[in-house]
C-alpha cells in the first residue's frame, strides 16, 4: 500500500516527499502519471498508486522567453529564459516539467530523445516556496 | 461506423463582424452591436429581428477579461432581443465554433427555426501578464501551468516535436507569417493591415527617426530570423509566429433549410460538422499533430460525404504558425510531414491548390479568442459569395471549411459550408 491516495492533489503531496507517483491498473497493467482513479486505457477502477522511477527521455520542449507571473517571480525573464518540456517516462507515461541543465541560450542544441532523470525543485516568491517536478 | 446526419438541414443566411483590433473606447457589447448590424445588412432578403428565437454566444472568458460573467443575456438585451433564450458557450479559443454547432443542433432538433450565433471577446483592457494568466486557465492548471508552460510554449513544444519528426525547416513558420500578413493587409477588418515588408519599412524608418542605426534586413526572412526585429517568445516560436491579443465581435444568422430561401439568395448550407476533445498535451497519441482535429475533420468529411480535395478554401486556427502547418495536415490537405513544404512552395497561397487563411488568419486578422471561430465563417461567407475584394479566391469557390481549436487541442470543431444559389 502506498502512502498516497489517488486524488489528483496527491501528486504534489508526493513531490513534497521527493517522490514521483502514478497509478497502475491491475486489470490491463497501464501505468500513468499523474495518477488516475479510472484507468485511461481500459476504464477499470481497480487501480493503485505506485512510485515511478523518475527516468525518461525528452519528448518535446520549448525555451520560454516571456514567462508567466509565477515564473517571473522565480527569477526568469527574456534575459534568463528557462526550458520546459514533456518527458516520456520509462513506464510509458508522459509528464510536463521544467528541464534543467540544458543550454537555454542555444535551444537548437537541445535534443529530443535526450535521457533525463527526475529532480525535485523549489520555486516561488520570496515568502512562499513550493516543490515542483523537474528533470535534468 | 456510419456517419450521423442532422434531422433537418441548417444554413447560414447572414454574417457580419466588427473590426478586430485593440479598442480602448469599446466594450464587448459595443463590438457585438457592430457585428450584429453588419450581419443584418448581409441578409440579402432582409431580416425581421423578431424572428430570432434563440442566441448562442461563444465567449471564452468575459468574466476574467471584463469582470462580466453571464454575458449572453446582457448582449442579447443590448441588441433588442430580450426575452429570447440566450446561452454562453465556452470552449476556450473554440468557443464560437462550438456555438455554431450548438445552434445548428438546436435548429436540427426542430426546437428553433431562426437562431443568432455570436462570437465575442474583449481582451485588451487587461495588462498583458493578466491576459496571459487568463488564457492559461484554458490549459490544465493543475499540472501543465505549474511546470512553467505558457500558450506559446505548448505550440512551441509541438513545433520541436514536428521539426524533429519530419526534419523540417523552421523557416516554414516564417512563411506562414509572411503569407497571412499579406492576406490580412487586404482585409479591412484585420488588426494588422500591413505586410511583413511594410512592417520592416516602418521599423527601419522609426530607427532612423530615433537616430539609431538602420537595420540591414533585405528580405522578410532576414527580418524574421533577427531576434532584434523578431524576438523569441517561446523558442522556436517568435513574436511573428504568435497571433495578437485582440478585441472583436462576430454575428451569424442560422436558419432551418426550408426557410433559407426566404432570407438569402445564396445560403451557405452546413453540410459537414465534427467536434472532438482530448486531454492535456501529455495525454495525446502524438505531439506532432492534434488528434482532436483529425477526428473532428473525419466526422465533418463523413457527414458531408466529401474529402479534402473537394474543399475550395479553408480558414484554419493559426493561433501560432506551427498550428497552421499541423492543421493543413490534420485536415488532409497534405500528407503528414508535407505541410511545412506546402507553405514554403506557395500551395496554401490565395492562388495555390489549397488556399488557407485568405482573411489573414488569426495571425494577422487578430484573435479575440471567443470570436475567432465565428470570424472564420465570415471569411468563408465573403469568399463563397465572391465579395472578398482584392483577396478573392479565383474560380467561383463553392465549398469552404473552418477549423477552430480550443486550448492546445483539447477541443476542435470543423465545419464545411456549401453555397447553394436559389436560381440553381
Amino acid at each position: 500500500m502506498s502512502d498516497f491516495n489517488l486524488n489528483s492533489k496527491s501528486f504534489y503531496t508526493a513531490l513534497n516527499s521527493n517522490k514521483l507517483i502514478g497509478s497502475k491498473c491491475n486489470k490491463c497493467g497501464k501505468l500513468v502519471s499523474p495518477q488516475r482513479s479510472i484507468c485511461p486505457q481500459c476504464q477499470s477502477n481497480d487501480v493503485e498508486v505506485v512510485e515511478f522511477s523518475g527516468k525518461g527521455e525528452l519528448a518535446a520542449f520549448t525555451v520560454i522567453f516571456v514567462p508567466p507571473t509565477h515564473m517571473a517571480e522565480a527569477g526568469y525573464s527574456n534575459k534568463n529564459p528557462y526550458c520546459v518540456g514533456i518527458v516520456e517516462l520509462e513506464e510509458g507515461s508522459r509528464v510536463t516539467a521544467q528541464i534543467l541543465d540544458v543550454d537555454v541560450q542555444q535551444p537548437q542544441n537541445i535534443k529530443i530523445g535526450k535521457p533525463v532523470t527526475m529532480t525535485i525543485i523549489e520555486r516561488g516568491s520570496e515568502d512562499e516556496h513550493h516543490k515542483y517536478l523537474a528533470f535534468k | 461506423m456510419t456517419s450521423k446526419k442532422l434531422a433537418r438541414g441548417v444554413a447560414v443566411v447572414g454574417a457580419g463582424m466588427s473590426k478586430f483590433g485593440a479598442f480602448s473606447d469599446k466594450t464587448s457589447r459595443d463590438l457585438f452591436v457592430e457585428a450584429f448590424q453588419e450581419m443584418k445588412s448581409s441578409v440579402s432578403k432582409g431580416l425581421d429581428t423578431d424572428k430570432i428565437e434563440a442566441f448562442y454566444l461563444g465567449n471564452f472568458s468575459s468574466d476574467q477579461f471584463e469582470k462580466q460573467a453571464h454575458l449572453a443575456p446582457i448582449v442579447a438585451n443590448w441588441v433588442g432581443l430580450s426575452p429570447i433564450p440566450s446561452v454562453r458557450v465556452e470552449g476556450a479559443c473554440a468557443s464560437s465554433g462550438i456555438a455554431i454547432r450548438e445552434a445548428m443542433l438546436a435548429i436540427a432538433s426542430g426546437m428553433y427555426d431562426v437562431v443568432l450565433v455570436g462570437g465575442l471577446e474583449k481582451m485588451t483592457d487587461l495588462p498583458i501578464n493578466e491576459v496571459t494568466e487568463a488564457l492559461a486557465t484554458a490549459a490544465d492548471t493543475q499540472f501543465e501551468i505549474p511546470a512553467g508552460f505558457t500558450f506559446p510554449g505548448f505550440y512551441a513544444a509541438m513545433a520541436t516535436s514536428y521539426l524533429h519528426e519530419y526534419d523540417a525547416s523552421p523557416l516554414a513558420f516564417a512563411h506562414v507569417s509572411i503569407k497571412n500578413h499579406e492576406n490580412g493587409a487586404l482585409n479591412n477588418k484585420a488588426q494588422f493591415g500591413q505586410t511583413i515588408p511594410q512592417i520592416m519599412a516602418s521599423k527601419k524608418a522609426r530607427a532612423v527617426k530615433k537616430g539609431r542605426p538602420e537595420p540591414t534586413w533585405q528580405t522578410e526572412i532576414d527580418f524574421l530570423t533577427d531576434p532584434r526585429g523578431n524576438p523569441n517568445i517561446a523558442w522556436p516560436m517568435t513574436l511573428f509566429d504568435c497571433s495578437p491579443v485582440s478585441d472583436g465581435g462576430v454575428a451569424l444568422l442560422l436558419v432551418a433549410e426550408e426557410l433559407a430561401d426566404q432570407f438569402s439568395d445564396a445560403p451557405l448550407f452546413i453540410i459537414g460538422s465534427g467536434q472532438a476533445s482530448d486531454g492535456a498535451l501529455t495525454e495525446r497519441e502524438s505531439l506532432s499533430y492534434i488528434p482532436a482535429a483529425v477526428k473532428a475533420a473525419q466526422s465533418a468529411y463523413e457527414m458531408a460525404n466529401l474529402g479534402p480535395d473537394n474543399i475550395d478554401l479553408a480558414e484554419v486556427h493559426d493561433c501560432f504558425t506551427i498550428a497552421e502547418i499541423m492543421a493543413t495536415e490534420d485536415l488532409g490537405f497534405f500528407q503528414r510531414g508535407e505541410g511545412w513544404k506546402a507553405v514554403m512552395s506557395g500551395k496554401t497561397a490565395r492562388t495555390g491548390e489549397h488556399p488557407i487563411n485568405t482573411s489573414g488568419g488569426l495571425k494577422s486578422k487578430g484573435h479575440p479568442v471567443g470570436a475567432s471561430g465565428a470570424g472564420q465563417v465570415v471569411e468563408i461567407w465573403k469568399q463563397l459569395h465572391g465579395i472578398a475584394g482584392e483577396r478573392q479566391v479565383p474560380n467561383n469557390p463553392r465549398i469552404g471549411l473552418t477549423h477552430n481549436v480550443g486550448g492546445s487541442g483539447q477541443t476542435c470543431v470543423v465545419h464545411i459550408f456549401e453555397r447553394r444559389n436559389n436560381d440553381e
